[in-house]
């Protein structure tokens, strides 16, 4: 119909629906953000799930303090000397090197924890969920052999101060450490690792 | 047949009508009176037919379960054993669902089986067999995500186990299973979502990949038990295969029998045993969902301890997970290179060799021993004693498993070499009748 019959301009035909669908395409990704973001977790779940702080100068020495995240109890326990030094005896723990990833790289250590007295841990067996009880003291109703450590009331898993798990429990690995840090000296947040900083 | 499409249809009545505004005559001829399918189609011939049956049926039975069904974490276990209870034939319907999940995977694995051994993937069906093996991937996950619905133990640990799987690959895991979630552990998003994913999303996406291999299908015509190609001898003056006779009525009659020894099949199973054991429904899924009791077995259902047996026979390699991740995802998605790793001449069994019977034989036992593995614990052979050098302390399940898997995976492996060192039969031109 047109009186122009000029030849077709292939290359500027090209570059316009490449032009065309590169517009489009970013359009569509841009699109997308919306709906991949809206999968995340909700503010309400972050709220729920947000780190908790906690000042550990409220646990003695020998002592044990529970604190709660993410709906699970987690303990705050200052180990004293004598119960760092119980550590020491490997062979009745199924795995002493806590080589299985129940905890944070930066307390895959001997007293799993950042700091060498003070133990967070998430107080739930490993074997079905229950909360074991602190049995912090030797002996005892324990008997002679307890050094210390944490019993599983339900099916009888002990643990050790540092809550690693004994040979013939139940529980198939060590208790849980959360990620951790120490956002002063007196204080730390549980839930975020320290690499996250700020 | 493309001409039957030029040709305008012209008939009286109401037929007459329709077909100047829509193409029903034409469709009618070109996909069932006169679609020639080969006259020597087997027992292995039903379960395509059936896999859509019970596709729709899980369809139908879906809709009627999600008028009662609620996806939210504190009523959805009360809301099936409403419907177990106290909805009119609901324990029906969700029986017919349960136990078509189970049967739709039975169909899926025979239909397979069947592909494998006639070489129905060999050119020019390749595309037919990628579109296959998608709509099995999605079908997996279809199955995955209505597991979780009924918010019992073994749905929720389930989903658990697998979301953490995401966990495990490197750099992106953890914050991709968190997107999965959508929380920081398995709860009410999630199963909100799943349900999302269960009713609509995948479900038009296998209807849309199901319709996509129907094309495929009667674009390049079905395979048949000789793998002879019945379009090459046609009728010089019909132009209709000779070895060929019209799907309609000879196919569908065919498959109505299939079907309805089918429907006994599944009769018996839904009023006398719908959790076939434990193995359809798990015994530890009538207990509500309890996100801080783990229960002491985690077992996937029947038709995924194949791949479950193999991810739980890598070991951790470096303290990570991932290798035996993406074992378990390579052992899915090496089906869509079968295509390309076949390099035998003949299609059918019936005309390879020993070779390559063997091979498919230790194939089948290796994912039947699998499965089996994949629903016990992997300490239920003992462990072998420590005196014994290597394996001491090992459990023997877990050796058979890896042993299996090896095989499993080399079925595939080696597949382009055997099948080219293979000594084959020679084909017939023509189909041959029993």
């Amino acid at each position: 119909m047109t009186k122009n019959n000029k030849k077709i301009d292939k290359n500027r035909r090209k570059f316009l629906l490449a032009a065309t669908c590169a517009t489009g395409a970013v359009g569509v990704c841009a699109l997308g953000v919306p709906f991949v973001s809206s999968m995340s977790p909700s503010e309400k779940a972050k709220a729920a799930g947000a780190p908790v702080e906690f000042d550990v100068t409220q646990v003695p020495r020998g002592e044990i303090k529970t604190a709660e995240w993410r709906g699970q109890p987690v303990w705050i326990l200052n180990r004293t000397e004598k119960m760092l030094s119980s550590l020491s005896d490997k062979e009745i723990l199924t795995d002493p090197e806590s080589k299985s990833p129940q905890q944070p790289k930066n307390c895959q250590n001997a007293t799993r924890s950042i700091k060498p007295n003070l133990l967070v841990m998430v107080g739930i067996c490993t074997h079905l969920g229950c909360s074991p009880t602190p049995k912090l003291s030797k002996g005892g109703e324990m008997g002679n052999g307890w050094e210390g450590g944490f019993f599983c009331p339900c099916h009888g898993s002990k643990f050790d101060l540092a809550g690693r798990v004994y040979k013939g429990s139940p529980a198939p690995t060590n208790l849980v450490i959360p990620p951790y840090r120490y956002s002063d000296d007196k204080t730390i947040i549980i839930g975020e690792s320290e690499s996250k900083k700020g | 047949m493309k001409k039957n499409i030029d040709k305008k249809i012209t008939g009286n009545g109401l037929m007459g009508w329709v077909d100047e505004r829509f193409p029903l005559s034409s469709f009618i001829k070109n996909h069932l009176t006169e679609y020639y399918a080969p006259k020597n189609f087997n027992f292995w011939y039903f379960f395509g037919a059936l896999a859509l049956f019970v596709f729709v049926m899980q369809i139908l039975t879906g809709i009627f379960l999600t008028m009662y069904y609620k996806p939210d974490a504190s009523q959805a276990f009360a809301s099936v054993e409403f419907i177990m209870r106290d909805v009119s034939f609901g324990w029906l319907i969700r029986y017919m669902h349960s136990t078509g999940a189970s049967l739709f995977f039975v169909v899926i694995y025979l239909h397979m089986f069947r592909g494998l051994m006639y070489g129905s993937y060999q050119k020019p069906r390749e595309l037919l067999w990628l579109f296959g093996v998608a709509i099995f991937l999605l079908l997996m996950a279809e199955a995955f995500f209505g597991y979780l619905l009924p918010w019992g133990q073994m749905s929720y640990w389930g989903a658990q186990v697998i979301v953490n799987l995401f966990a495990t690959i490197p750099l992106i895991g953890p914050d991709l299973a968190e997107w999965v979630r959508g929380d920081y552990l398995v709860s009410d998003a999630t199963l909100n979502r799943f349900f999302a994913f269960h009713v609509i999303a995948l479900p038009l996406a296998l209807a849309g990949l199901i319709m996509c291999h129907l094309v495929a299908l009667h674009e390049v015509g079905s395979n048949n038990p000789d793998g002879v190609e019945i379009k090459e001898t046609k009728d010089k003056k019909t132009g209709v295969p000779l070895d060929g006779i019209p799907f309609h009525p000879y196919y569908t009659v065919k498959d109505l029998i299939g079907l309805s020894v089918f429907l006994i099949v599944f009769a018996l199973i839904v009023f006398f045993a719908p959790e076939m054991g434990g193995y359809f429904l798990e015994a530890n899924n009538f207990v509500p969902a309890d996100p801080l009791v783990t229960p002491s077995h985690i077992a996937p259902v029947w038709y995924f301890t194949p791949f479950y047996s193999i991810l739980r026979a890598i070991p951790p390699i470096l303290g990570s997970q991932f290798p035996g991740v993406a074992a378990m995802g390579l052992s899915v998605l090496i089906f869509f290179f079968v295509p390309w790793l076949d390099k035998s001449k003949v299609r059918s069994i019936r005309y390879k060799g020993l070779l390559y019977k063997k091979w498919l034989a230790a194939f089948v036992i290796s994912f039947f021993v699998l499965g089996y593995l994949g629903t016990v614990p992997s300490n239920v052979w003992g462990q072998f004693s420590s005196i014994i050098p290597l394996l001491g302390g090992l459990d023997i399940a877990t050796f058979f498993a890896r042993i299996f898997t090896l095989i499993y995976f080399l079925f595939f492996i080696m597949m382009p070499y055997y099948s080219k060192k293979d000594i084959t039969k020679k084909v017939p031109k023509r189909v041959i009748m029993k």
